[in-house]
């Protein structure tokens, strides 16, 4: 029954008015007009004009979809099950930190970039800090330095644990997940351990360190390289042959070195494709040229090759974490720069009500010295000057090239922070990986490109 | 300290200022007093809380490092070089060379492109807003690129400036694909428009946002606080070290 203008049923002062329409058509009875909308009949019209696409839908994946890494929205168009389009729209974590560093001290700055990429504070603190470094011209000490490695590489392990747990749980593997949220667990426990938090940790600061590894770090750390050996062992043996995983990754989300190149992407995701790409080894920071390690590289491109180098990083991760223990045992010293200017005037340590301002400091500035309350309360409030200038610092994160652009006026607060975050770059990728594909092999190419929205809304 | 007797001290904090802005000292300059302040005797830093413009003096050559190679090479490549360049500026054994406008689409390709170059990867494009020097020129909005070179494994950055008034330029997307999301986030925080960008549009704020963040006299709010009457100032309004 097609709809009209034509009232034959009601009386003539209600007026003419469509009593029937092509979305619920109609029927007179004897208790009155009945609509039937079961139907459901609109898109019927939407596809009417088009019998060739009729299984054509626009769906709106996130932002709030679990396997979306957090807030990330794709809208993608589908053909049935084939994706047709997809595109992405970010900017739903949008913090402005970029903006906040601009009304802090430098020092403080350490405290907002780390909220960047949650999963991997511990890069963006050193990116950051070695920018400023270099505006500076300071020199970090060499344990400082030995312990930012130290730091770093655990963090790579996490970072990558949460990678193989969220990605695992996404394609059906939840032993991955449990296993991998289990692994991650103990890292955060060093972490913590030797920095007082799980994440956001502000441990590294311009100049060096907020404080120095604890007494029993270093053996709970040898501890635990066993341990993590043994989780990595079980969760790649878990995996690796386990023929669901295999063909949901394998052949999925392809992407060649020249499109990775011209996309942006580094890290693992380049790595995968077969370039050997690594900053810890072309253009080496922190004296990561003095270490014996190997950048694990394969040729396949798709998610499966993701997982094999990342697999494989980790356990190189720990071939680093051994050798710079030896080396933090050989070096004593400080861990913040010898300039007063500059360094944190109190060495941070715990006491019975929680983590402060060293007892012996305390009592220097309350009861000792005038001056040195003068410098503590100075420095901590206005912080230092760093000269005028500019300066790019990159570090090789779990995700790629996480660079730090920092602008200074002269003053004592950053004029400009730029953080060339991996996770905002990469994703640009996803529409190229997802397109020809099936819905499905959307989640696991996403989860192989390892984004964190934190990073990349900023 | 007033301003005047400020200047009538040799090593005063103007003289200081006027060091930095004609860029004469070095990284690990010799600063007296802790803070910047000298003579009087006040270290409370709210002297002068004006912030000083600062410009970049060109570099001379031989710049040192690779960066000889790097200009000569773009130099042979490039015939339009000398309306190209702006200037150069070494700070930091870091190479920045400032590209009129209009060329950076085609400088960036011939970057890319010419063999002795190879820059094969556009690291990151970021904007700053220079309003506190700006110049004569009223070119204050700035856009850097970091491009890498995996082949030579050399890093360098490239620099526009444009003016409020017109802030357009060539985007290098065709060049760089990557470079899509950030110009999308340049044009977003700052107002940079790059002409022949597949579509610009915001990407981090929302869409019917006012204003672009990221610039300098992008107003902040202040936030009122029912404690007689009073409230507390933006961010940017507040009483600040220098």
């Amino acid at each position: 029954m097609k709809g009209g203008f034509i009232d034959e049923g009601l009386p003539e002062e209600w007026g003419a008015r469509p009593v029937t329409d092509s979305y619920s058509p109609s029927r007179e009875t004897t208790e009155g007009r009945v609509y039937n909308v079961s139907g459901g009949g609109d898109w019927d019209s939407v596809f009417a004009d088009d019998p060739l696409h009729e299984e054509r839908l626009v769906v709106n994946m996130g932002p709030q979809h679990p396997s979306t890494h957090g807030v990330l929205r794709l809208v993608l168009e589908l053909e049935g099950e084939t994706v047709t389009d997809a595109r992405l729209v970010v900017g739903y974590l949008h913090t402005g930190i970029e903006k906040n560093t601009e009304f802090r001290t430098w020092t403080q700055g350490s405290t907002f970039v780390t909220r960047c990429d949650y999963l991997a504070p511990l890069f963006n603190e050193t990116a950051y800090c070695m920018a400023v470094e270099k505006l500076l011209g300071a020199v970090v000490p060499e344990r400082a330095n030995l312990i930012r490695v130290l730091m770093m590489e655990i963090n790579r392990i996490s970072s990558h644990w949460v990678w193989l747990a969220t990605g695992g749980m996404e394609l059906g593997a939840l032993t991955a997940m449990t296993n991998g949220f289990r692994a991650r667990e103990k890292c955060l426990d060093i972490l913590e351990l030797i920095t007082g938090l799980r994440m956001n940790h502000a441990y590294i600061r311009v100049g060096g360190l907020a404080q120095d590894l604890p007494d029993n770090a270093i053996e709970k750390i040898r501890a635990w390289i066993k341990d993590m050996d043994t989780e990595i062992h079980g969760v790649d043996r878990l995996l690796r042959g386990q023929p669901i995983w295999i063909n949901r990754l394998k052949g999925v989300g392809w992407i060649g070195v020249e499109g990775c190149l011209s996309l942006g992407l580094t890290g693992p995701m380049l790595r995968a494709a077969g370039l050997a790409w690594d900053m810890r080894k072309t253009e080496p920071y922190l004296g990561y040229e003095t270490y014996d390690f190997d950048v694990p590289t394969d040729d396949g491109g798709d998610c499966w090759s993701r997982f094999v180098v990342k697999v494989a990083e980790m356990r190189e991760s720990l071939r680093i974490i051994a050798q710079v223990l030896d080396r933090i045992e050989q070096t004593p010293g400080r861990v913040m720069v010898d300039d007063p200017k500059i360094a944190w005037p109190a060495q941070l340590s715990i006491g019975s009500d929680g983590m402060g301002n060293s007892a012996a400091h305390v009592n220097k500035i309350m009861n000792g010295s005038m001056e040195s309350l003068i410098h503590h309360f100075k420095l901590v409030t206005e912080g230092f000057r760093v000269p005028t200038g500019q300066a790019y610092v990159a570090v090789e994160s779990p995700r790629g090239e996480l660079g730090a652009h920092v602008v200074s006026d002269g003053g004592t607060r950053p004029y400009r922070v730029h953080l060339r975050e991996p996770s905002f770059i990469n994703l640009q990728a996803t529409a190229t990986m997802a397109i020809g594909g099936q819905i499905a092999d959307v989640i696991a190419s996403v989860a192989s490109l390892d984004p964190v929205m934190g990073g990349c809304d900023r | 300290m007033t301003e005047s007797s400020d200047l009538a001290q040799p090593g005063g904090e103007r003289e200081l200022d006027l060091a930095q802005t004609q860029g004469a000292l070095p990284v690990d300059q010799h600063r007296p007093g802790m803070f910047g302040v000298t003579g009087s005797g006040d270290t409370s830093g709210f002297s002068g809380l004006k912030r000083q413009p600062w410009v970049e003096l060109p570099a001379q050559r031989p710049f040192g490092s690779f960066f000889d190679e790097v200009v000569e090479a773009f130099e042979q490549a490039y015939p339009e070089h000398e309306q190209a360049i702006r200037k150069i500026v070494v700070d930091r054994d870091e190479l920045t060379i400032h590209i009129a406008r209009e060329h950076i689409a085609m400088v960036c390709k011939t970057f890319r492109d010419d063999p002795s170059l190879r820059f094969e990867l556009l690291s990151a494009v970021s904007g700053v807003d220079y309003l506190a020097r700006e110049g004569a020129d009223g070119e204050r909005l700035h856009v850097a690129y970091h491009l890498t070179s995996m082949t030579y494994r050399r890093r360098i950055r490239l620099e526009v400036s444009l003016t409020t008034a017109d802030p357009h330029l060539p985007s290098v997307t065709a060049v760089y694909p990557t470079a899509d999301w950030q110009e999308r986030e340049t044009w977003d925080m700052f107002g940079i428009i790059f002409d022949g960008h597949p579509a610009l549009t915001r990407i981090l704020m929302p869409d019917d946002w006012d204003g672009h963040p990221q610039r300098k006299d992008y107003p902040l709010g202040g936030v009122p606080v029912e404690y007689k009457g009073a409230s507390i100032p933006p961010p940017d309004e507040r009483r600040v070290y220098r």
